[in-house]
């Protein structure tokens, strides 16, 4: 729990934005997935570029929200979802049997489809997570939520109400309170599943803005329905399909020369 | 309405005016049948409850005074009280709640949150089910042989006890079905900051089912209120002053049991108020607990 020393420092956090791009944070090597005998994911291969935004598409079932959920290890609550293969992060294969999961779910935060602010107060949803990995005194705590709230483009809106409860806020509002929750932990990846699909319009809008602006420090994997919003966000998107990788490529290139017909019928909208 | 929709919209085979007028007569009236039946039974139901309530006030009203609160029970013909009953009845109640609740929170999370099917979960639920239903003079039996029995006489400590025994099962199942009503997304969203299992169910899923557990806490104290049987067998009842856990401790439900059934008027008058007084306490705690699982307005 108490690995303050691992973790980067917020200069650290934004000057990622200021170095220049690595290739891969995330390489995913020949991995299967099973939910009891099913296979829902099959022999993926694929990058997730550091800080740029991995989007990824396919009809509903196609496995794409199960690779999002083996990142973390979310599978592990459930017994029974299993994965092999390889998901390598800095040298370690974060689906092998001995990873601490605590550890790697501060460097990997994840934000879902639905809103789930806790039932406490906005302060209190952010240090939540804080406190889990840092022992912060009080005012570095509050430096700590003003910064991701921020970072999250919330803190106008809720600077003056912190000790209100957080289910008050709208839709919009605590979806991003759910995002400053997870930057606050100071994560290297940031997964989104479905992050606006329960959102109006203009809440899409600004979320989407937030990640574009996250993906200077963040490296972003995105799931996603929508395929404007795939385009709008993404550098890089991954299409799938019955439990497979079809195709990735550059946003432009799959969007407009995607080289799988598969690819060009979904995006086309001719199933799905 | 219907029938110009099928007028208008619909080319299908010719409707008979008649078969439907039929149809409509009778649905009509077995509505009114089942509604005046329903009504009927809602009435007879509530009938009951108020008369118990009006006599209960009638008897028992009257006989409300200071001396009820400041003096203890007496013999007849010299003005006692029920001042021991009452604070008899209060640390009791305290004392089996306090042991109770913990326990029946800890059991109802370990149900809800780490026994997902394994056989010793079903056991301990099927065993608390029964427990939930099981007749309390049993329960009253069980602590005398186990704690009055062994330890040479009754006790207030028994009494407490035989009390907790009737408060775990009650809150075992609130807790459990608390529990299971939160959002798997919440405790998903918990576990994604990195939050190991047991500081997801107590810092994020006890906050979310909160009122609920605390409205299992209060029904279960308002049943324990009201016991008699089991106290019968472990704390007995004093007709004297003691705050003394060892020695045998005077309660509401033992005092009304014991007065009701007298020869003397000035005590079947007192049970009547005692009887009034837990009515009213076990109300205030039902309302209480309605406000508190009140969807409140955010």
């Amino acid at each position: 729990m108490n690995d303050s020393a691992a973790r980067p420092s917020i200069a650290a956090v934004e000057a990622r934005s200021a170095a220049t791009i690595a290739a891969s944070r995330i390489s995913v090597r020949k991995l299967d997935f099973f939910y009891g005998s099913n296979k829902a994911l099959k022999n993926i291969n694929l990058d997730f570029p550091d800080r740029q935004v991995t989007g990824m598409i396919g009809p509903s079932g196609c496995g794409k929200s199960t690779l999002l959920r083996v990142l973390n290890r979310m599978y592990d609550l459930y017994p029974g979802q299993r994965a092999s293969g390889e998901v390598m992060m800095d040298g370690v294969n974060i689906i092998s049997p001995g990873m601490d999961l605590n550890q790697l779910r501060s460097r990997i935060g994840m934000v879902f489809q639905k809103p789930t602010p806790f039932p406490m107060s906005i302060f209190e949803n952010i240090a939540f997570g804080v406190n889990l990995h840092e022992q912060l005194s009080h005012s570095a705590m509050q430096e700590r939520v003003e910064w991701s709230l921020t970072r999250a483009a919330l803190w106008d809106e809720v600077k003056d109400r912190l000790s209100a409860s957080a289910t008050g806020l709208s839709g919009g509002q605590q979806q991003r309170l759910c995002i400053a929750r997870t930057i606050a932990v100071r994560p290297e990846v940031i997964l989104f599943d479905e992050p606006t699909s329960a959102l109006d319009p203009i809440s899409t809008l600004k979320i989407e803005e937030l990640i574009d602006e996250l993906k200077r420090d963040f490296t972003i994997v995105i799931v996603t329905h929508n395929m404007q919003q795939a385009a709008r966000c993404a550098d890089q998107v991954a299409f799938f399909y019955l439990g497979e990788m079809v195709e990735v490529g550059a946003a432009a290139q799959m969007f407009t020369a995607p080289a799988e017909r598969r690819t060009q019928e979904y995006i086309t909208g001719r199933f799905g | 309405m219907s029938q110009g929709m099928s007028a208008t919209l619909m080319a299908g085979p010719k409707r008979d005016a008649g078969v439907a007028d039929r149809l409509s007569r009778r649905r009509k009236r077995s509505n009114r049948i089942i509604k005046t039946l329903c009504v009927l039974a809602t009435l007879i139901g509530l009938a009951f409850l108020a008369a118990i309530l009006i006599t209960l006030f009638y008897l028992g009203f009257g006989g409300i005074g200071l001396s009820v609160f400041t003096e203890i029970t007496k013999p007849p013909g010299s003005h006692g009280g029920l001042l021991n009953a009452i604070i008899g009845s209060l640390i009791q109640t305290v004392i089996g709640t306090a042991i109770g609740t913990p326990i029946g929170i800890m059991v109802g999370t370990y149900l809800a949150e780490y026994s997902a099917g394994s056989r010793l979960g079903n056991a301990v639920r099927f065993v608390s089910d029964v427990l939930l239903s099981a007749p309390s003079i049993l329960i009253g039996l069980f602590i005398y042989q186990v704690l009055v029995s062994p330890f040479g006489g009754f006790s207030g400590i028994a009494g407490a006890v035989a009390l907790a025994v009737i408060v775990i099962p009650i809150v075992v199942r609130t807790t459990e079905d608390m529990l299971r009503l939160i959002p798997v997304a919440l405790r998903e969203a918990a576990v994604a900051l990195g939050a190991p299992k047991w500081k997801s169910i107590v810092f994020v899923c006890y906050r979310a089912a909160l009122d609920g557990i605390a409205t299992g806490v209060l029904l279960g104290i308002a049943r324990i209120a009201g016991e008699t049987a089991p106290l019968l067998f472990t704390s007995l009842g004093n007709l004297n002053w003691s705050l003394s856990l060892a020695q045998p401790m005077s309660s509401l439900p033992v005092t009304i049991y014991q007065y009701a059934g007298s020869a003397f008027d000035d005590w079947v008058q007192l049970a009547w108020v005692g009887a009034l007084l837990i009515t009213l306490g076990v109300l205030a705690l039902n309302i209480v607990a309605r406000i508190l699982l009140r969807p409140r307005a955010s």
